[in-house]
Protein backbone atom coordinates (compact mmCIF):
# COMPACT_ATOMS: atom_id res chain seq x y z
CA UNK A 1 0.00 0.00 0.00
CA UNK A 2 1.18 3.41 -1.08
CA UNK A 3 0.67 6.09 1.92
CA UNK A 4 1.40 9.68 1.23
CA UNK A 5 1.66 11.80 4.87
CA UNK A 6 2.02 15.61 3.89
CA UNK A 7 3.87 17.86 6.42
CA UNK A 8 4.26 21.11 7.46
CA UNK A 9 7.38 23.03 8.45
CA UNK A 10 5.80 25.37 11.79
CA UNK A 11 7.67 27.53 14.28
CA UNK A 12 8.68 25.59 16.98
CA UNK A 13 5.81 25.46 20.02
CA UNK A 14 7.80 27.65 22.43
CA UNK A 15 8.43 30.48 19.26
CA UNK A 16 7.97 33.84 20.71
CA UNK A 17 5.67 35.28 17.57
CA UNK A 18 6.50 38.77 16.05
CA UNK A 19 6.13 40.10 12.57
CA UNK A 20 8.01 41.99 10.04
CA UNK A 21 8.21 45.27 10.33
CA UNK A 22 5.54 46.00 7.74
CA UNK A 23 3.20 43.31 9.47
CA UNK A 24 2.52 41.07 6.10
CA UNK A 25 4.96 38.23 7.32
CA UNK A 26 5.85 36.20 10.09
CA UNK A 27 9.70 36.59 11.03
CA UNK A 28 11.63 33.88 10.99
CA UNK A 29 14.88 35.13 12.43
CA UNK A 30 16.25 32.98 15.09
CA UNK A 31 13.35 30.78 14.97
CA UNK A 32 13.56 26.75 15.17
CA UNK A 33 11.36 25.15 12.62
CA UNK A 34 10.08 22.00 13.79
CA UNK A 35 7.41 19.17 11.81
CA UNK A 36 4.07 20.71 12.88
CA UNK A 37 3.02 18.30 15.63
CA UNK A 38 -0.32 16.81 14.72
CA UNK A 39 1.69 16.12 11.13
CA UNK A 40 3.67 13.69 13.11
CA UNK A 41 0.58 11.42 14.58
CA UNK A 42 -0.12 10.97 10.57
CA UNK A 43 3.59 10.20 9.75
CA UNK A 44 4.07 7.96 12.63
CA UNK A 45 0.77 6.13 11.96
CA UNK A 46 1.23 5.54 7.80
CA UNK A 47 4.65 3.64 9.38
CA UNK A 48 3.16 1.52 11.86
CA UNK A 49 0.62 0.70 9.34
CA UNK A 50 3.26 -0.10 6.91
CA UNK A 51 5.15 -2.42 9.16
CA UNK A 52 2.30 -4.06 9.84
CA UNK A 53 1.14 -4.68 6.57
CA UNK A 54 4.66 -6.06 5.65
CA UNK A 55 5.51 -3.80 3.16
CA UNK A 56 4.52 -0.74 0.81
CA UNK A 57 6.13 2.84 1.20
CA UNK A 58 5.83 5.86 2.90
CA UNK A 59 6.03 9.30 1.04
CA UNK A 60 6.62 12.08 2.81
CA UNK A 61 5.27 15.39 1.12
CA UNK A 62 6.30 19.10 1.88
CA UNK A 63 5.54 22.44 0.19
CA UNK A 64 8.31 24.78 1.27
CA UNK A 65 11.15 26.42 0.13
CA UNK A 66 14.68 24.60 0.29
CA UNK A 67 15.00 25.60 4.12
CA UNK A 68 12.42 23.15 5.21
CA UNK A 69 14.70 20.35 4.20
CA UNK A 70 16.18 19.77 7.60
CA UNK A 71 13.17 18.12 8.66
CA UNK A 72 11.80 16.48 5.35
CA UNK A 73 15.30 14.40 6.49
CA UNK A 74 13.95 13.96 9.65
CA UNK A 75 10.80 13.07 8.74
CA UNK A 76 12.48 10.54 6.74
CA UNK A 77 14.58 9.48 9.85
CA UNK A 78 11.71 8.89 11.66
CA UNK A 79 10.74 5.75 8.82
CA UNK A 80 9.34 7.61 5.83
CA UNK A 81 11.06 5.74 2.47
CA UNK A 82 10.93 8.50 0.43
CA UNK A 83 9.86 12.50 -0.19
CA UNK A 84 9.10 15.15 -2.31
CA UNK A 85 9.32 18.66 -1.80
CA UNK A 86 7.11 21.15 -4.08
CA UNK A 87 9.64 23.86 -4.00
CA UNK A 88 7.28 27.07 -3.19
CA UNK A 89 6.31 28.96 -0.05
CA UNK A 90 2.57 28.26 1.06
CA UNK A 91 0.80 30.97 -0.01
CA UNK A 92 -2.09 29.54 1.36
CA UNK A 93 -4.03 26.05 2.16
CA UNK A 94 -6.06 26.01 -1.10
CA UNK A 95 -2.39 26.78 -2.82
CA UNK A 96 -0.82 24.04 -0.85
CA UNK A 97 -4.06 22.11 -1.59
CA UNK A 98 -3.65 21.84 -5.18
CA UNK A 99 0.11 20.82 -4.91
CA UNK A 100 -0.46 18.25 -3.08
CA UNK A 101 -3.57 17.11 -5.28
CA UNK A 102 -1.25 17.40 -8.12
CA UNK A 103 1.54 15.05 -6.90
CA UNK A 104 -1.28 12.60 -5.18
CA UNK A 105 -2.84 12.38 -8.99
CA UNK A 106 0.57 11.28 -10.76
CA UNK A 107 1.34 9.09 -7.50
CA UNK A 108 -1.30 6.46 -7.12
CA UNK A 109 -1.32 6.72 -3.81
CA UNK A 110 -4.10 4.51 -1.44
CA UNK A 111 -3.62 6.42 2.00
CA UNK A 112 -2.93 10.47 2.09
CA UNK A 113 -2.54 11.41 5.79
CA UNK A 114 -1.98 14.92 7.33
CA UNK A 115 -1.80 16.38 10.80
CA UNK A 116 -5.71 17.75 11.87
CA UNK A 117 -4.20 21.52 11.01
CA UNK A 118 -0.90 23.45 10.87
CA UNK A 119 0.10 25.35 14.61
CA UNK A 120 1.08 28.26 12.75
CA UNK A 121 -1.70 29.20 10.04
CA UNK A 122 -4.43 26.96 11.99
CA UNK A 123 -6.35 26.24 8.74
CA UNK A 124 -7.93 23.03 9.01
CA UNK A 125 -8.70 22.95 5.23
CA UNK A 126 -6.36 21.51 3.40
CA UNK A 127 -8.09 18.06 4.17
CA UNK A 128 -10.94 19.03 2.84
CA UNK A 129 -9.75 20.55 -0.48
CA UNK A 130 -6.80 17.77 -1.74
CA UNK A 131 -10.50 15.08 -0.87
CA UNK A 132 -12.58 17.49 -2.97
CA UNK A 133 -9.67 18.13 -5.75
CA UNK A 134 -8.97 14.43 -6.15
CA UNK A 135 -13.06 13.54 -5.41
CA UNK A 136 -12.21 10.83 -2.95
CA UNK A 137 -14.04 10.76 0.75
CA UNK A 138 -11.63 12.63 3.57
CA UNK A 139 -12.03 11.42 6.74
CA UNK A 140 -11.50 14.55 9.82
CA UNK A 141 -10.13 14.77 12.59
CA UNK A 142 -9.17 11.26 12.76
CA UNK A 143 -8.39 9.83 16.37
CA UNK A 144 -7.90 6.48 15.32
CA UNK A 145 -6.98 4.43 11.96
CA UNK A 146 -6.94 0.82 11.25
CA UNK A 147 -6.39 -0.68 7.82
CA UNK A 148 -7.63 -4.29 6.67
CA UNK A 149 -7.12 -4.88 3.31
CA UNK A 150 -8.45 -1.89 1.15
CA UNK A 151 -10.68 -0.78 4.04
CA UNK A 152 -10.01 1.68 6.20
CA UNK A 153 -11.97 2.04 9.94
CA UNK A 154 -11.22 5.32 11.56
CA UNK A 155 -12.67 7.30 14.44
CA UNK A 156 -13.66 10.53 13.76
CA UNK A 157 -13.88 13.59 16.11
CA UNK A 158 -17.54 15.37 16.81
CA UNK A 159 -18.63 17.49 19.27
CA UNK A 160 -19.03 15.59 21.94
CA UNK A 161 -18.73 12.67 20.95
CA UNK A 162 -17.28 10.52 18.09
CA UNK A 163 -18.19 8.87 14.41
CA UNK A 164 -16.93 5.23 13.84
CA UNK A 165 -16.47 5.86 10.00
CA UNK A 166 -15.42 2.50 7.11
CA UNK A 167 -13.86 3.91 3.88
CA UNK A 168 -12.71 2.48 1.16
CA UNK A 169 -9.28 3.29 -0.45
CA UNK A 170 -7.95 6.13 -1.90
CA UNK A 171 -9.09 8.66 0.67
CA UNK A 172 -7.88 11.59 3.02
CA UNK A 173 -7.90 11.83 6.41
CA UNK A 174 -6.23 14.55 8.75
CA UNK A 175 -5.03 13.11 11.99
CA UNK A 176 -4.80 14.28 15.36
CA UNK A 177 -4.03 12.29 18.89
CA UNK A 178 -4.58 9.82 20.73
CA UNK A 179 -4.26 8.02 17.22
CA UNK A 180 -0.33 7.22 18.23
CA UNK A 181 2.34 7.76 20.17
CA UNK A 182 4.60 9.87 17.76
CA UNK A 183 7.82 8.53 17.01
CA UNK A 184 11.69 10.28 17.20
CA UNK A 185 14.52 9.46 15.23
CA UNK A 186 17.02 6.59 16.16
CA UNK A 187 20.73 6.64 15.24
CA UNK A 188 20.49 4.45 12.67
CA UNK A 189 17.09 6.10 10.69
CA UNK A 190 19.28 9.04 11.03
CA UNK A 191 22.10 7.67 8.96
CA UNK A 192 19.75 5.82 6.23
CA UNK A 193 18.06 9.20 5.88
CA UNK A 194 20.81 10.52 4.06
CA UNK A 195 20.51 8.59 1.06
CA UNK A 196 17.11 7.85 1.05
CA UNK A 197 15.62 10.11 -2.49
CA UNK A 198 14.33 13.48 -2.04
CA UNK A 199 12.53 14.62 -5.14
CA UNK A 200 12.13 18.57 -5.95
CA UNK A 201 9.24 19.57 -7.80
CA UNK A 202 8.17 22.89 -9.24
CA UNK A 203 4.95 23.80 -8.45
CA UNK A 204 1.81 23.69 -10.70
CA UNK A 205 -1.67 24.99 -10.38
CA UNK A 206 -3.82 28.14 -9.91
CA UNK A 207 -2.98 31.46 -7.89
CA UNK A 208 -3.63 31.57 -4.40
CA UNK A 209 -7.75 32.64 -3.38
CA UNK A 210 -6.49 34.26 -0.04
CA UNK A 211 -3.82 36.72 1.14
CA UNK A 212 -2.83 37.88 4.69
CA UNK A 213 -2.81 42.36 4.63
CA UNK A 214 -1.57 42.49 8.12
CA UNK A 215 -0.36 40.62 11.13
CA UNK A 216 -1.11 41.46 14.70
CA UNK A 217 -0.74 40.18 18.26
CA UNK A 218 -3.66 39.26 20.44
CA UNK A 219 -4.17 42.41 22.85
CA UNK A 220 -2.36 42.37 25.91
CA UNK A 221 -4.34 41.05 29.67
CA UNK A 222 -4.04 43.66 31.76
CA UNK A 223 -2.47 42.07 34.61
CA UNK A 224 -3.65 39.30 37.32
CA UNK A 225 -5.52 40.39 40.03
CA UNK A 226 -4.39 38.44 43.36
CA UNK A 227 -7.12 37.00 45.84
CA UNK A 228 -5.93 35.73 49.26
CA UNK A 229 -6.01 32.34 49.57
CA UNK A 230 -8.00 32.08 52.85
CA UNK A 231 -10.98 34.87 51.31
CA UNK A 232 -11.16 32.31 48.26
CA UNK A 233 -14.66 33.40 48.43
CA UNK A 234 -13.85 36.58 47.34
CA UNK A 235 -12.83 35.24 43.87
CA UNK A 236 -16.40 34.28 42.85
CA UNK A 237 -18.17 37.55 44.07
CA UNK A 238 -15.88 39.48 41.44
CA UNK A 239 -16.30 37.07 39.03
CA UNK A 240 -20.36 37.59 39.16
CA UNK A 241 -20.02 41.41 39.81
CA UNK A 242 -16.74 42.89 38.28
CA UNK A 243 -16.20 40.47 35.23
CA UNK A 244 -19.98 39.50 34.81
CA UNK A 245 -19.04 35.83 33.84
CA UNK A 246 -21.19 34.10 36.54
CA UNK B 1 -27.03 37.20 -3.97
CA UNK B 2 -28.07 36.60 -0.60
CA UNK B 3 -25.94 35.31 2.42
CA UNK B 4 -26.33 31.34 3.37
CA UNK B 5 -25.33 29.95 6.90
CA UNK B 6 -25.06 26.65 8.19
CA UNK B 7 -27.24 25.87 11.05
CA UNK B 8 -25.84 22.45 13.06
CA UNK B 9 -28.70 20.83 15.40
CA UNK B 10 -28.48 18.16 17.67
CA UNK B 11 -31.81 16.19 19.26
CA UNK B 12 -34.04 19.04 18.08
CA UNK B 13 -32.33 22.03 19.58
CA UNK B 14 -29.94 24.60 17.29
CA UNK B 15 -26.53 24.22 19.09
CA UNK B 16 -25.32 27.47 20.88
CA UNK B 17 -22.47 28.06 18.01
CA UNK B 18 -25.08 28.00 15.51
CA UNK B 19 -27.10 30.72 16.86
CA UNK B 20 -23.99 32.86 17.00
CA UNK B 21 -23.40 31.96 13.42
CA UNK B 22 -26.94 32.83 12.62
CA UNK B 23 -26.23 36.35 13.82
CA UNK B 24 -22.66 36.82 12.16
CA UNK B 25 -24.57 36.15 8.68
CA UNK B 26 -27.50 38.43 8.79
CA UNK B 27 -24.97 41.00 10.73
CA UNK B 28 -23.12 40.56 6.92
CA UNK B 29 -26.24 40.42 5.11
CA UNK B 30 -26.69 43.64 6.33
CA UNK B 31 -23.16 44.99 5.71
CA UNK B 32 -23.88 43.59 1.83
CA UNK B 33 -27.55 44.84 1.66
CA UNK B 34 -29.25 41.70 1.28
CA UNK B 35 -30.64 38.81 4.00
CA UNK B 36 -29.36 35.59 4.96
CA UNK B 37 -30.87 32.21 4.33
CA UNK B 38 -29.95 29.43 6.69
CA UNK B 39 -29.69 25.96 5.89
CA UNK B 40 -30.14 22.96 8.78
CA UNK B 41 -28.46 20.21 9.01
CA UNK B 42 -28.91 17.44 12.34
CA UNK B 43 -32.06 16.62 13.64
CA UNK B 44 -33.97 19.73 14.26
CA UNK B 45 -37.76 20.67 14.90
CA UNK B 46 -39.39 23.35 12.82
CA UNK B 47 -40.30 25.48 16.09
CA UNK B 48 -36.58 25.58 16.41
CA UNK B 49 -35.73 26.65 13.06
CA UNK B 50 -38.08 29.20 12.78
CA UNK B 51 -37.35 30.85 16.02
CA UNK B 52 -33.73 31.67 14.15
CA UNK B 53 -36.07 34.84 12.83
CA UNK B 54 -34.35 35.76 16.38
CA UNK B 55 -30.70 36.31 14.78
CA UNK B 56 -32.41 37.46 11.92
CA UNK B 57 -32.81 35.17 9.66
CA UNK B 58 -35.27 35.43 7.08
CA UNK B 59 -35.88 31.51 5.71
CA UNK B 60 -34.96 28.20 6.63
CA UNK B 61 -33.79 25.43 4.56
CA UNK B 62 -34.65 21.58 5.68
CA UNK B 63 -34.19 17.96 4.82
CA UNK B 64 -35.87 15.94 6.76
CA UNK B 65 -34.30 13.13 5.40
CA UNK B 66 -33.69 10.54 8.64
CA UNK B 67 -29.40 9.52 7.32
CA UNK B 68 -28.75 13.55 7.58
CA UNK B 69 -29.12 13.08 11.49
CA UNK B 70 -25.57 12.20 11.55
CA UNK B 71 -23.10 14.22 10.20
CA UNK B 72 -21.86 12.40 6.74
CA UNK B 73 -19.78 14.96 5.09
CA UNK B 74 -20.19 13.74 1.48
CA UNK B 75 -24.28 13.87 2.12
CA UNK B 76 -23.35 17.40 3.62
CA UNK B 77 -21.12 18.82 1.47
CA UNK B 78 -23.71 18.05 -1.70
CA UNK B 79 -26.86 19.46 0.40
CA UNK B 80 -25.41 23.03 0.94
CA UNK B 81 -23.51 23.42 -2.32
CA UNK B 82 -27.07 22.56 -3.79
CA UNK B 83 -28.58 25.02 -1.10
CA UNK B 84 -25.78 28.11 -1.98
CA UNK B 85 -26.50 27.79 -5.82
CA UNK B 86 -30.41 27.52 -5.39
CA UNK B 87 -30.02 31.08 -2.92
CA UNK B 88 -27.12 32.21 -5.32
CA UNK B 89 -25.09 32.64 -1.86
CA UNK B 90 -22.59 35.27 -2.45
CA UNK B 91 -21.10 34.34 1.17
CA UNK B 92 -21.45 30.98 2.99
CA UNK B 93 -20.91 31.44 6.68
CA UNK B 94 -20.16 27.93 9.10
CA UNK B 95 -19.14 27.37 12.63
CA UNK B 96 -16.00 26.60 12.91
CA UNK B 97 -16.33 23.18 13.99
CA UNK B 98 -15.26 19.67 13.33
CA UNK B 99 -18.31 19.83 10.91
CA UNK B 100 -18.05 23.36 10.04
CA UNK B 101 -14.19 22.77 9.14
CA UNK B 102 -14.92 19.11 7.22
CA UNK B 103 -17.74 20.72 4.78
CA UNK B 104 -16.44 24.13 4.60
CA UNK B 105 -13.08 22.85 3.21
CA UNK B 106 -14.34 20.47 0.65
CA UNK B 107 -17.31 23.38 -0.27
CA UNK B 108 -14.50 26.08 -0.80
CA UNK B 109 -13.28 23.62 -3.71
CA UNK B 110 -16.81 22.99 -5.35
CA UNK B 111 -17.75 26.58 -4.77
CA UNK B 112 -14.96 27.92 -6.10
CA UNK B 113 -14.36 29.79 -2.96
CA UNK B 114 -12.08 31.60 -0.70
CA UNK B 115 -11.97 30.32 2.93
CA UNK B 116 -11.05 32.07 6.05
CA UNK B 117 -11.68 29.64 9.22
CA UNK B 118 -11.29 30.52 12.99
CA UNK B 119 -13.11 34.17 12.06
CA UNK B 120 -12.93 36.31 15.00
CA UNK B 121 -15.16 39.20 13.90
CA UNK B 122 -17.14 40.59 11.22
CA UNK B 123 -15.55 41.01 7.49
CA UNK B 124 -14.11 44.69 6.41
CA UNK B 125 -16.03 45.43 3.43
CA UNK B 126 -15.21 48.90 2.54
CA UNK B 127 -13.22 49.67 -0.41
CA UNK B 128 -14.35 46.76 -2.74
CA UNK B 129 -12.65 44.42 -0.19
CA UNK B 130 -13.40 41.86 1.77
CA UNK B 131 -11.11 41.31 4.95
CA UNK B 132 -11.67 38.61 7.45
CA UNK B 133 -9.64 38.84 11.02
CA UNK B 134 -8.63 35.42 12.04
CA UNK B 135 -6.82 33.96 14.90
CA UNK B 136 -3.20 32.05 13.89
CA UNK B 137 -0.36 30.55 15.59
CA UNK B 138 -2.44 28.88 17.82
CA UNK B 139 -4.18 32.00 19.05
CA UNK B 140 -0.69 33.82 20.05
CA UNK B 141 -1.85 36.04 16.77
CA UNK B 142 -4.69 37.87 14.76
CA UNK B 143 -4.40 38.07 10.91
CA UNK B 144 -6.22 39.80 8.33
CA UNK B 145 -7.23 38.06 5.71
CA UNK B 146 -8.52 39.54 2.74
CA UNK B 147 -10.62 36.68 0.46
CA UNK B 148 -10.13 37.18 -3.48
CA UNK B 149 -12.66 35.31 -5.15
CA UNK B 150 -16.41 36.44 -5.87
CA UNK B 151 -17.81 33.45 -3.38
CA UNK B 152 -16.25 33.75 -0.18
CA UNK B 153 -16.81 31.20 2.97
CA UNK B 154 -16.35 31.90 6.47
CA UNK B 155 -16.34 30.07 9.82
CA UNK B 156 -16.35 31.19 12.62
CA UNK B 157 -15.10 31.08 15.87
CA UNK B 158 -17.06 29.84 18.73
CA UNK B 159 -17.99 32.70 20.81
CA UNK B 160 -16.53 35.02 18.78
CA UNK B 161 -19.85 37.02 18.92
CA UNK B 162 -22.73 37.18 20.82
CA UNK B 163 -25.92 35.32 19.55
CA UNK B 164 -28.79 38.40 19.30
CA UNK B 165 -32.24 37.72 20.44
CA UNK B 166 -35.08 39.79 18.69
CA UNK B 167 -37.71 37.88 20.52
CA UNK B 168 -41.31 37.46 18.58
CA UNK B 169 -39.52 37.24 14.93
CA UNK B 170 -39.90 34.01 13.26
CA UNK B 171 -38.11 32.48 9.80
CA UNK B 172 -40.35 30.58 6.82
CA UNK B 173 -39.16 27.03 7.24
CA UNK B 174 -39.23 25.16 3.81
CA UNK B 175 -38.26 21.61 3.21
CA UNK B 176 -35.45 20.94 0.63
CA UNK B 177 -34.33 18.20 -1.01
CA UNK B 178 -30.85 18.24 -2.94
CA UNK B 179 -31.82 14.64 -4.48
CA UNK B 180 -29.67 12.75 -2.17
CA UNK B 181 -28.62 8.95 -3.19
CA UNK B 182 -26.76 6.32 -1.88
CA UNK B 183 -23.15 7.13 -3.19
CA UNK B 184 -23.62 10.82 -1.24
CA UNK B 185 -23.95 8.81 2.30
CA UNK B 186 -20.84 6.05 1.34
CA UNK B 187 -19.35 7.70 4.43
CA UNK B 188 -21.52 7.61 6.64
CA UNK B 189 -20.46 6.53 10.34
CA UNK B 190 -21.51 2.99 11.18
CA UNK B 191 -21.76 3.82 14.88
CA UNK B 192 -21.77 7.30 16.89
CA UNK B 193 -20.54 7.50 20.44
CA UNK B 194 -21.14 9.88 22.82
CA UNK B 195 -19.76 10.87 25.53
CA UNK B 196 -20.87 10.99 29.41
CA UNK B 197 -20.67 14.71 29.69
CA UNK B 198 -19.76 15.45 33.74
CA UNK B 199 -22.56 17.70 34.48
CA UNK B 200 -24.64 17.33 31.12
CA UNK B 201 -22.32 20.38 29.55
CA UNK B 202 -20.30 19.81 26.51
CA UNK B 203 -16.46 21.09 26.73
CA UNK B 204 -16.38 22.84 22.98
CA UNK B 205 -19.86 24.90 23.80
CA UNK B 206 -19.23 25.77 27.30
CA UNK B 207 -19.45 28.67 28.43
CA UNK B 208 -17.73 28.40 31.80
CA UNK B 209 -14.82 25.20 32.11
CA UNK B 210 -13.16 24.00 35.12
CA UNK B 211 -9.77 22.51 34.35
CA UNK B 212 -7.29 20.42 36.04
CA UNK B 213 -3.37 19.95 35.91
CA UNK B 214 -1.00 17.42 37.29
CA UNK B 215 -1.28 19.56 40.56
CA UNK B 216 -4.58 17.42 41.02
CA UNK B 217 -2.29 14.59 42.18
CA UNK B 218 -4.58 12.21 40.79
CA UNK B 219 -7.41 11.02 39.18
CA UNK B 220 -9.03 10.70 42.95
CA UNK B 221 -9.13 14.01 43.41
CA UNK B 222 -11.06 14.77 40.39
CA UNK B 223 -14.63 14.99 42.69
CA UNK B 224 -13.34 18.57 43.31
CA UNK B 225 -13.20 20.01 40.06
CA UNK B 226 -16.44 18.32 39.44
CA UNK B 227 -18.02 19.66 42.49
CA UNK B 228 -17.12 23.47 41.21
CA UNK B 229 -18.10 22.66 37.53
CA UNK B 230 -21.34 21.14 38.79
CA UNK B 231 -22.04 24.33 41.00
CA UNK B 232 -21.19 26.80 38.42
CA UNK B 233 -22.67 24.90 35.20
CA UNK B 234 -19.25 24.30 33.90
CA UNK B 235 -17.80 21.87 31.86
CA UNK B 236 -14.68 20.31 32.51
CA UNK B 237 -11.01 20.36 30.60
CA UNK B 238 -7.64 18.57 31.77
CA UNK B 239 -4.40 19.10 30.57
CA UNK B 240 -2.15 16.92 28.23
CA UNK B 241 0.01 15.06 31.11
CA UNK B 242 -3.19 14.54 32.85
CA UNK B 243 -4.74 13.12 29.66
CA UNK B 244 -1.24 11.39 28.93
CA UNK B 245 -1.43 9.22 32.25
CA UNK B 246 -5.24 8.63 31.61
CA UNK B 247 -6.42 10.69 34.93
CA UNK B 248 -8.86 11.76 32.46
CA UNK B 249 -10.24 11.02 29.09
CA UNK B 250 -8.18 12.46 25.97
CA UNK B 251 -11.47 14.44 24.82
CA UNK B 252 -11.12 16.90 28.27
CA UNK B 253 -7.75 17.73 26.92
CA UNK B 254 -7.41 21.46 26.31
CA UNK B 255 -3.87 22.93 24.26
CA UNK B 256 -1.77 22.89 21.66
CA UNK B 257 -2.31 19.21 20.83
CA UNK B 258 -5.80 19.24 22.21
CA UNK B 259 -8.87 21.07 21.61
CA UNK B 260 -8.94 24.78 21.64
CA UNK B 261 -11.48 26.83 23.43
CA UNK B 262 -12.48 30.02 24.09
CA UNK B 263 -15.27 29.80 27.10
CA UNK B 264 -16.15 33.14 28.99
CA UNK B 265 -14.22 31.83 32.07
CA UNK B 266 -12.19 29.35 32.53
CA UNK B 267 -10.70 28.07 35.58
CA UNK B 268 -7.28 26.48 36.15
CA UNK B 269 -6.28 24.56 39.11
CA UNK B 270 -2.83 23.18 39.48
CA UNK B 271 -1.60 23.88 35.60
CA UNK B 272 1.58 25.82 35.38
CA UNK B 273 0.53 27.30 32.22
CA UNK B 274 3.31 25.56 29.97
CA UNK B 275 3.15 27.96 26.55
CA UNK B 276 1.19 24.47 24.18
CA UNK B 277 -1.33 24.52 27.07
CA UNK B 278 -1.86 28.43 26.80
CA UNK B 279 -2.31 27.92 23.44
CA UNK B 280 -5.44 26.04 23.69
CA UNK B 281 -7.20 28.75 25.74
CA UNK B 282 -5.35 31.80 25.60
CA UNK B 283 -8.38 33.15 23.58
CA UNK B 284 -10.87 32.58 27.18
CA UNK B 285 -12.89 36.09 27.83
CA UNK B 286 -11.35 35.43 31.81
CA UNK B 287 -8.54 33.59 32.97
CA UNK B 288 -8.26 32.59 36.65
CA UNK B 289 -5.15 30.91 38.04
CA UNK B 290 -5.33 28.26 41.18
CA UNK B 291 -1.91 27.29 41.69
CA UNK B 292 0.60 26.84 45.13
CA UNK B 293 3.65 28.33 43.12
CA UNK B 294 3.77 32.00 42.46
CA UNK B 295 6.08 31.73 40.07
CA UNK B 296 3.46 29.54 37.66
CA UNK B 297 3.25 31.18 34.34
CA UNK B 298 0.27 30.68 34.06
CA UNK B 299 -0.72 33.88 36.39
CA UNK B 300 1.25 35.83 33.54
CA UNK B 301 -1.64 35.10 31.24
CA UNK B 302 -4.37 35.69 34.26
CA UNK B 303 -6.95 38.06 34.91
CA UNK B 304 -7.33 36.68 38.13
CA UNK B 305 -5.15 34.18 40.82
CA UNK B 306 -4.84 32.75 44.07
CA UNK B 307 -1.52 31.55 45.01
CA UNK B 308 -2.81 28.59 47.53
CA UNK B 309 -3.33 25.00 47.64
CA UNK B 310 -6.02 23.68 45.14
CA UNK B 311 -7.36 21.07 47.90
CA UNK B 312 -7.79 24.13 50.10
CA UNK B 313 -9.27 26.45 47.96
CA UNK B 314 -11.56 24.71 45.56
CA UNK B 315 -14.07 23.33 48.42
CA UNK B 316 -14.10 27.04 49.11
CA UNK B 317 -14.90 28.04 45.91
CA UNK B 318 -17.84 25.87 45.18
CA UNK B 319 -19.42 26.75 48.68
CA UNK B 320 -19.07 30.36 47.77
CA UNK B 321 -20.92 29.33 44.12
CA UNK B 322 -23.57 28.00 46.32
CA UNK B 323 -24.09 30.76 48.55
CA UNK B 324 -24.60 32.90 45.70
CA UNK B 325 -27.77 31.31 44.73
Amino acid sequence: MKFLVCISNVPDTTTKITFTPDNKEFNKAGVQFVINPWDEYALTRAIELKEAQGGGTVTVLNVGEADTEPNIRKALAIGADDAIRVNAAPKDAFFVAEQIANVAKDGGYDVILMGKESIDYNGFQVHGMVGELLGIPTVAPAMKLDMSGNTATLEREIEGGKEIVEVNTPFVASCQQPMCEPRIPNMRGIMTARTKPLKVVEPTGDAPRTEVTEFALPPKKQGVKLIDAENAGELIKLLRNEAKVI
Amino acid sequence: MSVLVVIECDKGEVKKSSLEVATYASQVAQQLGTTATAVAVGEATEDNLAKLGEQGISKVLYDAEPRLKDFVNGAYTKLIAAAAEQESAQVLVLANSNIGAAVGSRLSIRLKASLATNAVELPKTDGGQFVVKRGAFSGKALADVALTTDRKIIAVKKNSIEAQHEAGKTASVENFSANLTDADFADAPKEVVMQDQAGGVLLPEADLVVSGGRGMKGPENWNLIEDLAKALGAATACSKPVSDTDWRPHHEHVGQTGITISPNLYIACGISGAIQHLAGVNSSKVIVVINKDPEAPFFKAADYGIVGDVFDVLPKLTQAVKELG
